[in-house]
């Protein structure tokens, strides 16, 4: 059938500049470029072309500019570019949309519209070059209170499993399979080197990083991939993944391609075939079902990891979350609107959700009012951008974030949203051999430690400049952050006043 | 006092934000003297207030009525010291009442009524509260809800006297040359953004724990909305109402000794924790994972009372300044030195403790005073 | 109220419940009438002393004296017969203070000349940001040991701390020394761990023209004090110095 969509890019190369070197050619995975060899010359299919900017970085001479495609559509309010590109490629196919990545739709991201403190005068600020300034959190549940012997002054408290954050930015899941081994290796050599956490997502864990436990945490989901004894002993945490931002509700569809031979060996089911997450876990119906999957997971690992329970952030999220912690969650992840996928039906990413600022506002506002914040921490996920959001999360009362998208753009990505392809040209969400090569672990790994050092830099200026030398002393603290451009109910949820208030 | 908020916090700030001078003297040994010394003490530190705020808390203080609460409580009307008389006659015994005598000072304008109340709990309690639980509520509920009316303190043989004024023009005032105490605190206030207050002024008073603060915390949000889970209601929006609930719920309700209470509030970092020999790192790690939202994080340092127990204390990085005299029996506690030398020139020594080192004066118990430490 | 005593050419005045500024203008009226020599008896809290004062004056202080003694001052020389208390020698450009006794925190702090001896210990923040320029040089000897952040983000100057009071075979117990340090530097004598030096600082063995200035300066300090110069030189002396002159070059990205 004849396609009716129009080139979302135009590709400009400069004859002057190009030197045919076939650069471009080669690294291009959606085979816009190709050569000519009678008139030596390089030709592009710029209706390939997703915008992923590979071949003009990697261009020797820079020869190269991608831009939009200026052809406009008469103009109308209801009837945008996207949409009707959206009805023309159904019209087509006949299939749901699939994206990549997290929604890219203009919904109100709160952390613009969140600023934060300083200390003038009545308090110092800290300079945190020459004083300690601690960014240290332990993940896990807390008791109510500490019990000492009174006769011999001992300490009878003894918490639960508790797992140490240097820096409370932690990897979100992202499974093997989704992202090349050569990704989770960068993040499991980052997360060793800044003393942070990687989550393995739920393919498993390839043999070959059993040795980076210290800083895993193995996630346990709908499909069961590579859930074994060994597995679940091998990380710091288990986190049972209920749902995710960018899909809440919907099951995951692993295609038979990218189930390569180590992806088959590693998620333990044979080469070739799909891998179906489905929607629930089978197991989990009810509140009371999670409270088993939970204790059946502590049982299995002795009591000796603390276990995550990780939702899409919904409507009635702040009720969800208390029932999760009665339910002997030792962690919670909530994952937003804006937390991104390998794949996802376009309609649903865009559509379904709220977003993490007000969903995580309203579960510590909910834990709190019921006594229980302290049994659970809490964590985020689905929109962190920079450390200026990290440090408007903690001071809403998260315990650490997680970072998805921010992580895979330190390792390359462009945010082309392609990754549903397996195709990508960055070498991180495919199982292409060939492209997967493109991530060298050892420079990945250095990327986001990089990224990692940059941030804790900037939260400890920020905390400096509150006056405050522990990240606990912001955690929760409302009163540090003032929201601007808000209506009285979003500042009502927030739990934050008006800036000038 | 219906609102609190409206007059302690005029402008609805986060908090109610002030300087201070502190000062604090005890004799372990039991023995009470009068005022005259801590007057003069805290009045030489008067560059570090502003007028508007000025008290002192006395211990030993009430000892023919040494087994009853003592309310001391602030009227701004009579119908308002009416409704309140008849709450106490409802909720308690009374054994004695009488107003707190006070004569003209310089200095003081409009001062409230003050009268005292010794007092019992009796049938009045439900069974399964303890008597200082249904002492605290009581307290919570005349300063919330009845009409003009303010509790200073409500202690057993102690009592609080504050105002708006420089703390010795307060001293004056309520005569305080004429009490006898074994241990005494004083605080001079610098608030930025209050008028001023007579209930706002240190010390700041629960039960018979007294707390009288310099600094600022910056942790405060973080500390309320972690006391809040517990009950306490943060009505005056000062950060030195945190530190006496802090202190009520980590020594009072979960019963740690002082000791490792203070480390909670000025907690040893990590570091300096992952040094420590394994049993003590372990109760460190236990005690920040736990009370995390307790550290009380920025500038301050603290002077905290109660029934034969003064302690001092500065943040763990010491950003506001305390130093400690000794002399036989009697400890000394105050912003600046120079104070103490005036009332006590011949001090057996006198040094600066490390930030978050606590500085703890027991009755009955010899003073830890180090080893004068001069070269010569 | 305060006497005035002419006895040579020496000034008495008594103190006692003197404000500051009174006594800092009769302080400055003296040092212009060309006074060499004041004595200040029964100091007790009085901020400022010596403040804008730039005449070379001996001003002899007995008591405890208030915040910020010598602040900013160009010139006099302060003993002090008692302990000093937080902010001596702040931002002082020139002269000498010697006390007899401890100090209290941020001893030094910003100090660009002149020189200060504390007998025995100083508080925390010692030499905080001390900086030199050309031949603006300030030195703090201290003959005791200090609190935490010793030399914090120091800029220049000498600091030397002696550790005599520290008790037999116990090291200074101050953390953060030298945090952020990066110039001018500072002699220990007494032990010290790893762990309690800033990572800006490196630690060396003094060398032959370190012990020039070590024996100058402890020479003066031992002047004031009626100590013995040699049997202090013997102990065992570590340098701290900034290990870059620019310790944040990697710190932010362009």
């Amino acid at each position: 059938m004849k396609t009716f969509l129009p080139p979302k890019f135009v590709i400009k190369r400069d004859e002057d500049r190009c030197i045919q070197c076939q650069v471009c050619v080669n690294q291009c995975t959606f085979d816009v470029h190709s050569y000519d060899i009678d008139d030596d010359a390089i030709r592009s299919r710029e209706e390939n072309c997703v915008g992923c900017h590979r071949c003009a970085i990697f261009c020797p001479t820079n020869a190269l500019t991608i831009s939009k495609n200026p052809m406009d559509y008469r103009d109308n309010q209801n009837w945008g570019a996207e949409l009707v590109e959206d009805i023309t490629k159904q019209a087509e196919t006949g299939g749901m949309l699939l994206t990549g990545m997290g929604n890219d739709k203009s919904h109100r991201v709160y952390w613009d519209h969140l600023v934060l403190n300083a200390s003038q005068v009545t308090n110092p600020s800290i300079d945190p070059l020459r004083e300690p300034m601690e960014l240290v959190t332990y993940i896990g549940r807390k008791a109510d209170r500490v019990e000492i012997d009174p006769k011999t002054g001992e300490l009878i408290t003894e918490l639960p499993p508790q797992i140490k954050l240097e820096v409370p930015v932690m990897f979100s899941a992202m499974s093997y399979g989704a992202v090349s081994l050569n990704v989770q290796e960068s993040l499991a050599r980052a997360a060793t080197e800044i003393g942070t956490l990687w989550n393995t997502g739920e393919g498993g864990l390839h043999s070959s990083l059993y040795k980076y436990g210290k800083n895993t945490i193995v996630q346990v989901a709908s499909g069961r991939f590579g859930v074994h004894s060994q597995y679940l002993n091998a990380g710091q945490i288990v986190e049972i993944k209920i749902g995710q931002g960018a899909k809440p509700g919907i099951g995951g569809h692993l295609p038979g391609e990218k189930v390569s031979l180590d992806v088959s060996l590693t998620r333990m089911i044979p080469q070739g075939t799909d891998a179906l997450s489905p929607a629930p876990q089978h197991d989990i119906y009810s509140i009371e079902d999670l409270k088993q999957l939970v204790h059946a997971l502590k049982e299995a690992t002795n009591y000796t990891k603390p276990i995550s329970v990780k939702i899409a952030a919904v409507h009635n999220s702040a009720a969800i979350a208390s029932g999760m912690v009665r339910a002997g969650a030792d962690m919670i992840v909530l994952d937003g609107l804006r937390g991104a996928t390998g794949a996802a039906p376009k309609i649903i990413r865009d559509n379904v959700g709220i977003p993490i600022e007000m969903a995580l506002a309203s579960v510590d506002t909910r834990l709190r009012q019921e006594g229980i914040r302290n049994q659970a921490s809490l964590v985020i996920a689905g929109g962190i951008r920079n450390s200026g959001d990290v440090a408007k999360a903690i001071a809403l009362g998260a315990d650490a974030v997680y970072i998805g998208t921010a992580a895979l753009i330190a390792l390359g990505c462009h945010v082309c949203q392609q990754c549903h392809t397996g195709k990508c040209s960055w070498g991180i969400t495919t199982s292409d051999l060939a492209l997967t090569r493109r991530i060298n672990p050892e420079i990945g790994a250095r990327r986001l430690a990089n990224l990692l050092r940059g941030w804790s830099l900037e939260i400890k200026d920020i905390l400096g400049g509150m006056g405050i030398n522990a990240l606990e002393s912001m955690r929760g603290n409302r009163l540090h952050l003032r929201g601007i451009g808000l209506n009285q109910t979003e500042l009502d949820i927030l739990g934050v006043r008006m800036v000038g208030d | 006092m219906k609102d609190i908020t409206r007059i302690n916090n005029t402008y609805q700030d986060d908090k109610v934000i002030d300087a201070c001078s502190i000062f604090g003297m005890m004799d372990t040994s039991g023995n009470t003297f009068s005022g005259e010394d801590i007057i003069k003490a805290i009045a030489n530190m008067r560059m570090r207030g502003n007028g508007l705020g000025g008290g002192l808390a006395i211990y030993g203080l009430y000892p023919n009525y040494a087994d009853h609460y003592a309310f001391h409580i602030m009227y701004l009307s009579p119908e308002g010291q009416q409704e309140t008389e008849e709450y106490i006659r409802q909720k308690f015994d009374l054994v004695h009442t009488e107003i707190v005598p006070t004569r003209p000072a310089v200095g003081i304008v409009n001062p409230p009524a003050v009268w005292r109340y010794f007092l019992n709990v009796g049938h009045q309690k439900p069974e399964d509260q303890t008597e200082d639980d249904y002492v605290v509520d009581r307290v919570m509920e005349i300063n919330t809800t009845l009409k003009d009316t303010f509790v200073f303190s409500g202690g057993k043989n102690m009592g609080v006297f504050k105002g708006v004024g420089y703390p010795e023009e307060i001293a004056d005032y309520f005569c305080l040359e004429q009490y006898k105490g074994y241990l005494w605190t004083a605080h001079g206030r610098f608030p930025t953004n209050s008028r001023g207050w007579w209930g706002g002024a240190h010390p700041f008073s629960l039960l018979d724990w007294t707390v009288v603060h310099n600094g600022e915390i910056s942790s405060y949000g973080t500390n309320r909305r972690y006391l809040e889970q517990f009950g306490y209601q943060c009505s005056m929006q000062t950060d030195t109402e945190v530190i006496a609930y802090a202190v009520d719920l980590l020594i009072r309700k979960h019963n740690l000794p002082v000791e490792l209470a203070v480390r909670v509030l000025a907690a040893p970092f990590w570091d300096d924790i992952d040094r420590m020999p394994p049993g003590e790192r372990k109760l460190m790690t236990t005690l920040r994972q736990v009370y995390g939202s307790l550290l009380l994080n920025g500038p301050f340092t603290i002077i905290i009372a109660h029934e034969g127990e003064m302690i001092g204390l500065t943040d763990r990085i010491r950003l506001r300044p305390l130093t400690v005299g000794a002399k036989g029996t009697m400890l000394y506690l105050s912003s600046e030195e120079s104070a103490i030398r005036l009332i006590s020139p011949d001090l057996d020594n006198t040094w600066i403790p490390t930030g978050g080192e606590p500085i703890i004066g027991r009755l009955g118990e010899p003073l830890k005073v180090p080893p004068v430490a001069i070269v010569a | 109220m305060a006497i005035k005593v002419k006895d040579g050419s020496v000034v008495k005045i008594d103190t006692t419940g003197m404000e500051y500024k009174e006594l800092n203008a009769r302080l400055r009226d003296i040092a212009s009438a060309g006074t060499k020599k004041v004595e200040l008896q029964n100091v007790c809290g009085q901020r400022y002393i010596g403040t804008d004062l730039n005449t070379e004056i001996d001003i002899d202080v007995y008591g405890t004296p208030g915040n910020d003694l010598g602040a900013f001052m160009d010139g006099p020389r302060i003993n002090v017969y008692g302990n000093a208390q937080d902010g001596c020698g702040n931002t002082m450009n020139n002269g000498e203070i010697i006390i007899h006794g401890h100090a209290g925190d941020i001893t030094g702090l910003s100090a660009r000349g002149g020189k200060i001896f504390i007998r025995d210990d100083a508080g925390y923040r010692a030499a905080i940001h001390m900086k030199e320029y050309e031949e603006k040089k300030p030195s703090l000897v201290i003959g005791g040991t200090a609190q935490d952040f010793l030399g914090e983000y120091m800029a220049g100057g000498i600091l030397i701390v002696l550790g005599l009071t520290l008790p037999e075979g116990q090291g200074h117990r101050a953390k953060y020394i030298g945090t952020g340090m990066h110039g001018g530097v500072i002699y220990l004598r007494g032990s010290v761990e790893g762990y309690q030096l800033g990572r800006e600082v490196g630690t060396a063995e003094p060398e032959e023209e370190d012990y020039l200035v070590l024996r100058q300066l402890i020479g003066q300090y031992a002047g004031h004090f009626g100590l013995d110069t040699e049997k202090i030189m013997q102990g065992k002396f570590t340098k701290l110095f900034p290990r870059w002159l620019r310790p944040y070059g990697r710190l932010y990205a362009y």
